[in-house]
């Protein structure tokens, strides 16, 4: 591994990966602007933190790479850049956790609220 | 080897080590629980005065966590760091000493604020870790390493605003935080991982030496500033912010105002700091100016029509971001005009110690007024301000204390309020005459929708129901007589505070060269 900059894959198969990512970003975006159920809005920002973490693992990737792990690595020279596996497992475990927080205040506000919809669940206003 | 040395980790050390002894702690009984809970708040607060003495004389501060050594940066011969590393320069112990000040008395006045709820296990540990993110934010070198403490701060916020679980309003607010707080927290996590993609660094001071303009980077810029001044509660992004505010335990809402403080820090340390190559242009002052007098003028325009006081106040906190945002586009507009090595006209420094000094300001006496609201809601037993009346002549310690805090946001001259106020239009003239118009507007609203909240919930003749009204607990009142003292400590030695702090928190900030020195070395 070096430390200087590396070229990003420019080929056809690295870039649909990123086009996937834009694709899933904007459909989690979309989710949560546009649904009106509590659920399906968790869902999207569920989403949303996977394309993130996808994004992070494939900026690591390097065309032909091994594991990042030098005396395992064997012959290959190449290495795929380990921080962005240390940024996603990070990551993983925020998403993970404000999703759990997030369903159990949904549980609370459906006890107290007795719906879904977010067009019902409007006390704060003004 | 000395104790000194490792201030920076004790910094986040302590209050994290509370947040997950106090289940631990809280076995002994409620005298060793509450024991506990100072005394970690108050070795937080120490080690923060401790590193604003090591730190307020110019010098910085490197921390290197998981090293072989503490001080190294570049380990095995790397020519960029790789570790996760703490970098305090005086602007972000400036933070430090406010976040740690005001999570103190927020602590003292929660103890007998909350005595009367049950959970108060898991309110100490939100609260160690909430403190935790924001210090860690203002402490933090690393952009990945800030949106942890942005997320650890943020969840553990998101918990102590629904603490009151069985009230739909407080559910609803968390979940209305939580909800764009989120969405925002990826945006960043984008932004980051781009610059990560293009220079392989994600240190602040190795990307801030690399740092070309160009198109990703006006976009990543475009993200982060928009999620942080989501974050503080800038004009069009500011609705979670009344919510949260007035439904969070009053403790809260004083360390709250701080956290929005640390997101503050990261957004002038990333124009200030990461990206001059692309804020050189001047657009991006002109935006935080934007920014700064929409939500100055509109936070004040939707506070004056509120009779719910803690509503009223998150809404004045909006406008007080404002003057902020409008003194740090001021300076980063002046930096433009100067060369890129740190030299600035002066109109410029003026405004940018002017900010810093709001912050400082707006810390004390915006928690100050948030615990004031918290005593009237615990001797009144409502927000409403219709319902309250009368009551200077038995609550006279608050009415005092909200005295001194309301004259100070009202830029009332004596006040600190006045001359961080004062700095700020002096010095937003140079750049337009419109600006310091917008500032002297929102301030007299200010003052007005102040004066309003005094006079109904203090004077006139008392209620009925409320005649069984008592001052609150010493506990209370002791939380609030420590923002009190600070807020005339600061209204009182101007000139000291200016010179010792401001002045060179200011300086810091310029020297962007100094910054990445110590990381990379001589450079």
């Amino acid at each position: 591994m070096t430390d200087t900059i590396v070229d990003t894959p420019s080929d056809f198969a690295g870039n649909a990966a990123y086009v996937l990512v834009a694709f899933l970003v904007i459909m989690a975006l979309y989710s949560i602007l546009t649904q009106k159920n509590l659920i399906k809005i968790c869902i999207g920002i569920a989403v949303l933190g996977s394309s993130v973490n996808f994004f992070l693992v494939l900026l690591g990737y390097r065309q032909g790479g091994g594991i990042p792990v030098y005396y395992l690595a064997g012959a290959k020279k190449t290495m795929v850049l380990p921080t962005p596996q240390c940024l996603t497992l990070t990551a993983i475990v925020i998403a993970l956790a404000t999703t759990a927080l997030m369903l159990s205040l949904v549980i609370l506000i459906h006890k107290h609220y007795g719906t879904l919809n977010v067009d019902e669940i409007r006390r704060l206003r003004g | 080897m000395n104790w000194h040395d490792h201030l920076p980790a004790f910094l986040v050390m302590i209050p994290l080590l509370g947040a997950f002894l106090t289940p631990f702690a809280a076995s002994f009984g409620k005298t060793a629980r509450n024991a506990f809970f100072m005394l970690f708040m108050a070795l937080t607060l120490v080690v923060g005065m401790l590193l604003c003495t090591a730190t307020f004389d110019g010098g910085v501060l490197v921390y290197v966590m998981g090293g072989e050594n503490f001080s190294l940066t570049l380990p095995s011969g790397m020519s960029y760091p790789v570790r996760i590393l703490f970098e305090i320069d005086a602007f972000g112990s400036l933070l430090i000493f406010c976040i740690s000040f005001a999570a103190f008395a927020g602590a003292l006045f929660s103890i007998q604020y909350m005595d009367r709820f049950s959970g108060w296990k898991r309110f100490m540990s939100l609260y160690f870790l909430m403190t935790t993110g924001a210090l860690g934010m203002s402490a933090t070198g690393d952009l990945f390493n800030f949106f942890v403490f942005v997320e650890i701060s943020s969840i553990a916020s998101f918990g102590l605003v629904a603490f009151w679980r069985d009230k739909p309003e407080s559910l609803e607010a968390s979940f209305k935080y939580m909800l764009i707080s989120q969405v925002a927290a990826m945006l960043l996590l984008i932004a980051i991982g781009s610059l990560y993609g293009k220079y392989n660094a994600l240190n602040m001071g190795a990307l801030s030496s690399m740092l070309r303009s160009g198109t990703l980077e006006r976009v990543s810029l475009a993200l982060i500033l928009s999620v942080l001044a989501f974050k503080c509660g800038a004009f069009p992004m500011h609705t979670w912010m009344p919510d949260a505010y007035a439904e969070a335990p009053s403790g809260v809402t004083c360390l709250l105002v701080t956290v929005s403080q640390a997101s503050f820090y990261g957004l002038i340390r990333v124009c200030y700091t990461i990206f001059p190559a692309v804020t050189q242009g001047g657009t991006v002052g002109w935006i935080l100016i934007a920014l700064g007098c929409m939500s100055m003028f509109f936070g004040v325009m939707m506070a004056v029509v509120q009779h719910e006081i803690k509503r009223l106040m998150g809404y004045h906190s909006i406008s007080q971001v404002g003057y902020m945002l409008l003194a740090m586009g001021v300076g980063l507009l002046a930096l433009s005009d100067g060369n890129s090595n740190g030299t600035v006209a002066a109109y410029g420094l003026t405004a940018m110690k002017g900010g810093l000094f709001h912050v400082v300001n707006y810390s004390f006496y915006k928690g100050l007024l948030f615990l004031c609201a918290g005593a009237l809601y615990y001797a009144t037993g409502t927000r409403d301000l219709d319902k309250m009346g009368g009551l200077a002549r038995s609550m006279p310690w608050t009415a005092g204390m909200f005295a001194v805090a309301a004259a100070a946001i009202s830029g009332l001259p004596p006040f600190n309020g006045f001359v961080s106020k004062w700095m700020i239009y002096e010095s937003s003239f140079a750049v337009h005459p419109l600006l310091p118009a917008v500032a002297m507007i929102t301030s007299v609203l200010t003052l007005a929708s102040f004066a309003k909240v005094f006079q109904a919930a203090f004077l006139g003749p008392s209620k009925a129901k409320l005649v069984a009204v008592r001052e609150v607990p010493y506990g209370m009142l002791a939380g609030m007589a420590i923002l009190t003292v600070m807020t005339l400590l600061l209204t009182l030695f101007p000139g000291w505070f200016m010179d010792n702090f401001f002045e060179n928190a200011a300086r810091a900030l310029l020297d962007r060269q100094g910054y990445i020195r110590a990381v990379l070395g001589g450079m």
